[in-house]
């Protein structure tokens, strides 16, 4: 059984004075997410993503479609004591202090009052915020607030987490530290669903990635497998400043750098480039096959002039 | 009742307090101390009639103005600020929530209406110097008056569940007006006839009663309560919250929190 199983979930939205434009924000998406993996949602901005999330949560009912998470269909209210959300740029009772948030929070989530004031403190540790427990949220910075968000979601020890944009606004140390809490819980034997565009944190995480991008699934799987053998081009660099006509002719992209000459082109014309060289007599140095990024399979299936954002790691 | 509506009455309720919405009781404080003196000075024989007839609609106003502005906000507030999401991603239905977000202004508003009480017999007490056996009547009005916060919470909240703040703050403001002169409203369709006359009567049954439920003027006039009013009352009250909670329910059990 999958931990998460999305059957042809859709969302359209009616719009307009007349509540007759429809909008569709995510076209029929099936996907499913193993137990104890990491896995990214990624998109750029107005992808789906939210909606996915909002829709998994029981924050909105989908126009068609179905999901089970741990078996269970998403509008049994049972499941919800299994899953954790912190919700993109997180607000919280500001009058209150982050203990009483996550006294509050414990209460709705069914945890006993025998174990709800050490779990509270246990988890204030956890996240870094034993000295502040008692200021008002109020005076929290948004980094302390994601923290507080962090520990909300994980609070009542669920079996799955959903994050929507966990690192968005947070300082290199603070993305950092939400890195080491996502391993931390795999390792807990967490599930971790996270939605995210910064494509860093994503490589540095994730088991598996799904790409969506105006509400349509453009790729799943893991990183290795969507990044590899796309390309099928190949690098090679040779000594020297001559580039023979024979290998412009192949349509390769040459760029020379000090002594030497690197060419990328199709890997089909990896033994006519190598034969041109070998009849100028230059000195070859490497070929290697050439690796699609993430960054590189994202722009191919978001089909977005916007370089997605590479996040500072 | 349940424990998650408990706590989010408790917490609904802490909100109040932290947000300062009891300090209005400072102003009602400062407002019967400073009547009670001068009615003590200006009026002759009717101070007790003064008093209570002051005391008591400020009580009302005071109220009033605080299950509809905070009504408003309990559930769009929470939408608004997105802190409605790691509430219904828990265990927590929507039912609960609405009727934990009722109970919690309930419970302020009963405990703000109590210490206004308390100003409201202060200043009777300074007034005449002892109480008298007709003062147990201000305190069937003071029920009477809860009754009515409960009504106007319940249509805050159902208002605020379909259309912005700002127009159900109108809804419920313009419903207190008109349901505060039902009778006469009452007294105008049956004097009509034909269309209007079922319109004028299916509006008078419509909005709420609160002409019934002001019994002021004659608990200032020393007048007792019938225990068949009492009881009509609270069942009426009853009901027509049960109504406009189950409203907001059905409405925002459908709702996509956007």
């Amino acid at each position: 059984m999958s931990a998460i199983e999305i059957q042809g979930l859709e969302k359209t939205y009616t719009v307009g004075f007349w509540r007759k434009r429809q909008k569709r924000a995510l076209k029929p998406l099936h996907l499913a997410v193993e137990r104890g993996e990491i896995f990214g949602f990624l998109g750029p901005n107005g992808a789906g993503k939210t909606t996915t999330l909002k829709l998994l949560m029981g924050l909105m009912y989908p126009t068609t479609g179905s999901a089970r998470i741990l078996g269970k269909e998403i509008s049994d209210p049972r499941i919800k004591a299994q899953i954790g959300f912190l919700p993109e740029q997180p607000y919280f009772y500001d009058y209150l202090t982050a203990r009483e948030l996550l006294q509050y929070y414990g209460q709705l989530s069914g945890i006993p009052a025998r174990d709800r004031n050490r779990k509270v403190t246990e988890m204030l540790e956890r996240v870094g915020l034993r000295d502040s427990a008692g200021v008002q949220l109020r005076k929290f910075s948004k980094g302390m607030l994601q923290r507080v968000g962090l520990a909300q979601a994980i609070l009542h020890d669920p079996q799955i987490v959903f994050f929507d944009e966990p690192m968005s606004g947070l300082d290199p140390m603070g993305r950092r530290e939400v890195r080491d809490l996502m391993e931390q819980l795999k390792q807990e034997g967490k599930t971790v669903f996270f939605s995210t565009h910064i494509l860093s944190d994503a490589e540095a995480l994730c088991d598996r990635v799904a790409i969506i991008h105006m509400g349509e699934l453009r790729g799943v799987g893991a990183i290795a497998e969507l990044t590899a053998g796309v390309h099928g081009r190949v690098e090679l660099v040779w000594q020297g400043t001559a580039v023979p006509a024979g290998l412009r002719a192949l349509g390769a992209e040459c760029h020379i750098t000090g002594e030497n000459v690197r060419a990328v082109l199709a890997e089909t014309s990896q033994d006519a480039a190598l034969d041109a060289l070998r009849k100028e007599r230059l000195r070859l140095i490497s070929v290697t096959p050439v690796r699609m990024s993430l960054e590189d399979y994202f722009v191919q299936q978001t089909g977005s002039s916007q370089a997605a954002t590479r996040g500072a790691s | 009742m349940s424990g998650r509506i408990v706590h989010i009455a408790s917490n609904t309720f802490r909100e109040a307090v932290r947000d300062r919405v009891l300090y209005n009781l400072v102003a009602f404080a400062l407002l019967m101390s400073g009547a009670a003196v001068l009615v003590g000075q200006i009026s002759i024989g009717i101070e007790r009639l003064v008093v209570i007839n002051l005391g008591l609609t400020a009580v009302s106003l005071f109220g009033i103005v605080i299950a509809i502005f905070i009504g408003i906000g309990l559930v769009s507030k929470e939408i608004e600020k997105r802190t409605l999401y790691t509430v219904l991603s828990r265990p927590v239905r929507r039912w609960e929530f609405i009727v934990g977000k009722f109970c919690g202004l309930a419970g302020t508003l009963v405990v703000n209406t109590f210490f206004m009480a308390i100003g409201v017999f202060g200043a009777l007490l300074y007034v005449s110097h002892h109480f008298q056996r007709a003062d147990g009547w201000v305190l069937v009005a003071l029920y009477f008056i809860i009754l009515q916060f409960l009504i106007i919470t319940a249509l805050a909240l159902l208002f605020s569940s379909f259309s912005s703040p700002l127009l159900a703050a109108v809804f419920a403001f313009s419903l207190f007006i008109i349901g505060s002169f039902a009778e006469d409203l009452r007294g105008f369709a049956s004097m009509t006839s034909g269309v209007s006359r079922w319109l004028a009567f299916g509006a008078a049954y419509l909005v709420p009663n609160f002409s019934a439920l002001n019994v002021i003027s004659s608990v200032a006039h020393a007048q007792p309560v019938s225990a068949q009013l009492i009881a009509t009352n609270t069942g009426y009250a009853l009901v027509y919250v049960g109504m406009a909670l189950c409203g907001a329910v059905l409405i925002f059990e459908r709702r996509n929190l956007k």
